[in-house]
């Protein structure tokens, strides 16, 4: 059936997705003639890991972008969460397992205290996480008094190395924890996003949720596992950072929450609700970190590289939604009546 | 309260609404701020004197005109992310002329027509800024979210570009003076907040472009069947909010006696904090200039509170975000708190 | 026919909201596989009554059963496992997911780690949409579809979750009289299966069409239960408004008054094509066709919100060019939508600020500021004109009932002094009373000298306003009648037809 692909192509074309891939694979190019080193294996994949962190918090936004809410302190959630179980591995000593499970823990309190104040109080998601912010991080900084905590035992700091290859080039590579720790969270929020009941309720909520209350969802449940779980995998980002730094340092995550939240936005992922995938939000990560990392071989000032995050933004999000807004006018004119 | 006679009845809500007019239409924001004054005038020994005083009104005007810039965007249902990295532009580009044009040896007038060069440059500054700004919100329809995320990383970005992320200093000695100065011992910062406020209340409350802006914050598509143009209105919003940021780049100058790309950032989010807990409904279409300023004057009264206990300023903050989720929290519960009990009992 | 046990029975349900009583002392039943209309007034409880129904709302007395047995305390789930399935008027679609993904949703929830499978929901949803005969792109994002086509989706999610009873709110409403048959005809198929339907309708001719028994509401309270063979449209008319309401005809010969404002072979693609007409100081003209015909669309633009790609309009014998509405204020047209909640009010904004929203330049002084003493002076005079009760002029306009919110949107644009009025559906959600208190304004408005163009599909109301009556179908005027030439009925069948 032609009409059939037709529409199937139409479609494709309107995913924000598809474009970004285009962009990425453009920009790519570009880098890879001009900018020498960009595109190397060595280079890739340490861009991969440098990313890691800022992509495995992306991944717990993106569900809470899609239940229709917005969260402004995961970057303060991952602070506090490492900073605690840094000083409970250095100062208390505590084992592996009690120390790992204390900082996921911390991180999933403070989400579900979002989700409280958000279900229960009916504060404003971005009000509400903006005050949590204010509040965890100030009280961090106030209880570390911004001291860092540099003695973090071998077991957190020392390197994970899953695959190691020699090239021709003689450059080695490495596919370390934190890519793969990457890659599992990615997979997981993928199937939990689109294989399980779970995922759909969510974009079911996202998308109208006075239908989904209407349908016997329950928008509360939803709500504390969409923060629940985002405090969670900040706890993973920030205790994978440590890892990488080797220390850990209360303000070190402040600053990221607009980088990420630019990435899961620039990926598809609507501020209004229940519109995103997976392979977006990570598309948008791919998109600023090759951003970076090409200015930078390039020589270009790092200085360069916030002015080109903030056009980037403007101009796709107009294009995306000016577009949107033309796909919808022809569809009134073809169709029938546009109310309703 | 069956019991009481309508004669008493009305003589008590006749009470009543003469408090609530005494507070500015605020009581509870009002009797907080007394409660606050009250508990830190017993604990802190020294805390009612003039030195307390004179530090709020030295620290209030930052915040306060930040948060004003802030108010008016979130009176439409939208919100300026880029307040701060306009304020730092724009003093960056008064210090900038400044220090450019003006040697050590330079007379009273040269040094007078540079300042008011480099203040005009400032003002025409943020006023393209707010205009592009609204320019943007209003015709492409993007969320101002996302706009002014933009703007903001755009402007942060070509400040820290240009300067290398170091701050600027060389404001003439005559600027920072009259910066300084004071009248009946009150600051000129200080002036200054009282006066953009009043403006920015009159204007909000007192003509149809501030009129329009609250109805465009409740129904934006009903207004423009109003026969208003709302695209105007939005631009006139963000350029409004962006000139206020031109008179914080001023009380920064003042402050600081140079700028910088990364001064004050910490104050972005606290400014929606002050507006919300000032009743600025974040969806748009409510709050006032005076519920602002007395929320702005809570914030404060905590800060120099705390601090004359010794308190870090962390702590201060921390304690400001828990007063706005209380106050919030405070304000629904009153719908909420029995349903979610009796769901905890069951 | 045996007397069998009821598929559902209300007994004594009342309910309130704060002050008012929505609901009060309720005794309802529906059979087995009955086609059961619901009719009423808006406000009369409808709405309420089948959010009880669907576990939405609590009653705060009385019980709910279901083939016998109590049900209470019931929520949308629940009621969705027992078979009761609601198709709100907003359809309660996800219109960021895909057809099948709509109408498989059910089937997705339960245990949060359960796993979906895609080909799973195709399936269901295919099943769904072949009961109903139907083929929808399943693929297709609900946002994309047609109105109607939504509204099949909706009814195949609730077949989908093996419905038993389908209560349907005002599912007609913006249906086309093609889409209503084909609609008619899938709730005939519903009963075949077995299925109960409950029809809420304001549009008395399809309950008679298709109902087995139609129950009247009033006021919150139920007036009674008839087989649909007992009673014909005017009697349920006068069940559901307690009074016998008779429009006269009102139309007067204008064609010796001078043209105020003509129209000439306006175009606009895809919206209407061609429309000549002209309109006399003093006349009230109907303009009447279903929505989609272009009549919103015609006022649109004669309103300067959309511009014409051909044609003219000239008002006192001057052409207009109107960039905008307020250039159509500033040459006096003014135009009340039909959408009065989201276009016509901003109800959260106080009753003072919704009246002088469109005069706001006028009331400035020379300062650029507005005075409040005037603002309130202006406010208080046009309710006092138009005699709307308001609670105080500080109150939002959501305090108020939907007769004198239409007040506030007509005295809102009589203040800007029109010389042309465009009345798009004036009454919709306004009940009997104020519906004819607001006739009674346009006549009067029409006696002092006003051009007012009255766009509707409902004929009594156009008989009752209007001088002259155009017919728009397609994009085009097709006739023109006057009220009285051609009865009530026969006008309905033209439109409909």
């Amino acid at each position: 059936m032609p009409e059939r692909a037709h529409a199937g192509l139409a479609r494709l074309r309107r995913r924000p997705e598809i474009w970004l891939l285009l962009v990425i694979l453009l920009v790519g190019g570009v880098f890879g003639v001009t900018a020498r080193g960009f595109l190397t294996l060595p280079n890739v994949i340490d861009l991969l890991e440098t990313y890691s962190v800022q992509a495995i918090i992306a991944m717990g936004l993106f569900v809470v972008l899609v239940s229709g809410g917005i969260d402004i302190s995961f970057a303060a959630t991952a602070s506090v969460a490492q900073y605690c179980a840094a000083l409970l591995a250095s100062r208390v000593g505590l084992p592996v397992p009690l120390v790992i499970a204390a900082g996921l823990g911390v991180g999933v309190a403070l989400g579900c205290l979002n989700a409280l104040l958000i279900h229960y109080f009916r504060i404003t998601s971005i009000i509400a996480t903006i005050a949590m912010m204010s509040v965890s991080f100030s009280l961090l900084m106030y209880f570390s008094e911004g001291r860092s905590v540099y003695d973090l035992p071998d077991w957190w700091t020392s390197r994970v190395v899953f695959l190691r290859a020699e090239l021709a080039s003689g450059d080695i590579v490495r596919i370390t924890l934190p890519i793969v720790l990457m890659a599992v969270v990615a997979l997981v929020t993928w199937a939990l996003m689109t294989r399980t009941s779970l995922g759909r309720q969510l974009y079911a909520m996202g998308g109208n949720p006075e239908a989904a209350r209407r349908i016997g969802i329950g928008t509360g449940r939803l709500t504390f596992f969409a923060y629940g779980y985002l405090g969670l995998l900040a706890a993973v980002g920030g205790m994978v950072q440590a890892h990488r730094v080797g220390e850990s340092v209360p303000n070190a995550m402040v600053g990221t929450e607009l980088a990420i939240l630019s990435a899961a936005v620039l990926g598809g992922a609507s501020l209004t609700g229940g519109i995103g995938t997976v392979p977006g939000v990570l598309l948008g990560i791919v998109l600023l970190a090759i951003l970076q990392n090409g200015l930078n071989l390039l020589g270009v000032s790092p200085y360069f590289f916030q002015i080109v995050i903030g056009i980037t933004i403007l101009v796709s999000t107009s294009i995306t939604v000016l577009s949107s807004r033309r796909g919808r006018r022809l569809r009134q004119l073809g169709g029938a009546p546009a109310h309703g | 309260m069956a019991d009481l006679s309508p004669s008493r009845d009305r003589a008590r809500s006749d009470f009543r609404r003469s408090l609530v007019r005494l507070s500015g239409g605020h009581p509870g924001l009002t009797g907080l701020l007394a409660a606050l004054v009250l508990i830190f005038a017993l604990m802190v020994p020294n805390f009612l004197s003039a030195g307390t005083l004179n530090a709020f009104m030295y620290q209030l005007p930052l915040l306060g005109l930040l948060s004003l810039a802030m108010v008016v965007p979130l009176l439409t249902g939208g919100l300026n992310l880029a307040i701060i990295a306009t304020a730092n532009q724009s003093a960056l580009l008064m210090v900038w002329i400044m220090r450019t044009l003006l040697s050590p040896e330079a007379g009273a007038s040269t040094t007078l027509a540079v300042i008011a060069l480099a203040l005009a440059a400032g003002l025409v500054l943020c006023i393209a800024i707010g205009f592009l700004t609204g320019a943007l919100v209003a015709y492409t329809g993007v969320h101002p979210i996302l706009v002014t995320l933009g703007t903001k990383s755009l402007i942060d970005g070509i400040s820290i570009y240009l300067t290398r992320g170091m701050a600027l200093s060389g404001v003439p000695e005559i600027f920072s003076d009259a910066a300084n100065a004071t009248l009946l011992g009150v600051p000129a910062i200080f002036l200054l907040l009282v006066v953009v406020a009043v403006c920015v209340g009159v204007v909000l409350k007192h003509t149809p472009f501030g009129v329009a802006c609250t109805m465009i914050g409740s129904n934006i598509d009903a207004v423009r069947y109003s026969a208003i143009d709302t695209r105007r209105v939005l631009v006139g919003v963000y350029t409004m909010s962006s000139v206020t940021c031109f008179f914080a780049a001023l009380v920064m100058l003042a402050t600081f006696n140079s700028a910088s790309a990364d001064y004050a950032q910490s104050y972005l989010l606290v400014t929606i904090l002050a507006a919300v807990l000032g009743g600025v409904d974040p969806f748009g279409g409510f709050g006032t200039v005076t519920g602002l300023m007395i929320a702005l004057a809570i914030l404060q009264v905590i800060s120099s509170g705390l601090n004359q206990f010794g308190v870090s300023t962390y702590l201060t903050v921390a304690i400001w975000g828990g007063t706005l989720i209380l106050v919030v929290v405070a304000q629904s519960a009153r719908g909420t708190l029995p349903p979610f009990l009796a769901r905890l009992r069951r | 026919m045996t007397e069998e046990q009821p598929f559902l029975r209300l007994s004594g349900v009342s309910k309130r909201f704060g002050g008012v009583q929505a609901l009060d002392d309720i005794d309802w039943e529906v059979r087995r596989g009955e086609v059961h209309c619901l009719v009423g007034e808006n406000g009369c409880g409808k709405s309420t009554l089948i959010k009880a129904v669907a576990g939405v709302h609590a009653p705060s007395a009385g019980s709910i059963e279901v083939e016998g047995r109590n049900v209470l305390p019931l929520d949308p789930g629940r009621a969705r496992a027992l078979g009761i399935q609601v198709i709100f008027q907003d359809l309660s679609l996800f219109p960021n997911l895909t057809v099948a993904e709509n109408i498989g949703i059910e089937g997705a929830l339960g245990g949060a780690l359960r796993p979906v499978r895609r080909a799973r929901m195709r399936e269901v949803g295919r099943e769904g949409l072949e009961r109903l005969d139907f083929a929808l792109d399943l693929d297709a994002l609900v946002s994309d579809l047609p109105v109607a086509e939504r509204q099949i989706t909706a009814i195949a999610r609730g077949l989908a979750a093996r419905a038993r009873l389908i209560l349907m709110d005002e599912p007609t409403a913006s249906l086309t009289r093609a889409e209503v048959g084909r609609l008619l005809g899938i709730v005939a198929r519903l009963r075949q299966d077995g299925i109960a339907v409950v029809f809420v309708s304001h549009r008395l001719d399809e309950v008679v069409e298709i109902a087995e028994r139609v129950t009247v509401l009033r006021d919150g309270r139920k007036v009674g239960t008839w087989p649909v063979a007992e009673v014909d449209q005017r009697r349920i008319a006068t069940l559901m408004t307690g009074v016998e309401i008779e429009h006269e005809v009102v139309a007067r010969d204008m064609s010796a008054a001078p043209v105020l404002l003509e129209v000439g072979g306006l175009s606009r693609r895809g919206e209407f094509a061609d429309v000549s007409f002209g309109l006399r100081r003093g006349e009230v003209l109907g303009i009447v066709g279903l929505l989609g015909s272009g009549r919103t669309e015609l006022a649109l633009t004669l309103f300067g919100m959309t511009r014409a790609e051909s044609g003219r309009i000239a008002l006192e014998g001057q052409p207009l060019s109107l960039r905008s509405n307020r250039d159509a204020v500033r040459a006096g047209i003014a135009y009340v939508s039909e959408d009065r909640l989201s276009l016509g009010v901003v109800l959260p904004q106080s009753i003072e600020d919704n009246l002088i929203v469109a005069l706001m330049q006028q009331l400035k002084n020379r300062f650029g500021l507005m005075p409040p003493a005037r603002r309130r002076a202006l406010a208080a005079e046009w309710v006092r004109r138009l005699a709307i009760t308001i609670p105080g002029l500080d109150r939002p306009v959501q305090t108020l009932s939907g007769g004198n919110q239409q007040r506030i949107v007509l005295a809102k644009w009589l203040a800007t002094g029109p010389k042309v009025l465009i009345l798009d559906s004036p009454t919709v959600g306004v009940d009997i009373k104020n519906k004819q208190g607001i006739y009674e304004v346009v006549a009067e408005l029409a006696r002092q000298g006003m051009g007012v163009i009255v766009i509707s599909d409902e004929v009594a109301e156009v008989f009752a306003t209007c001088d002259r009556i155009l017919h728009m179908r397609a994009g085009r005027i097709i006739g023109e009648t006057v009220p009285g030439a051609v009865s009530e009925h026969e006008m309905e069948a033209r439109i409909y037809a």
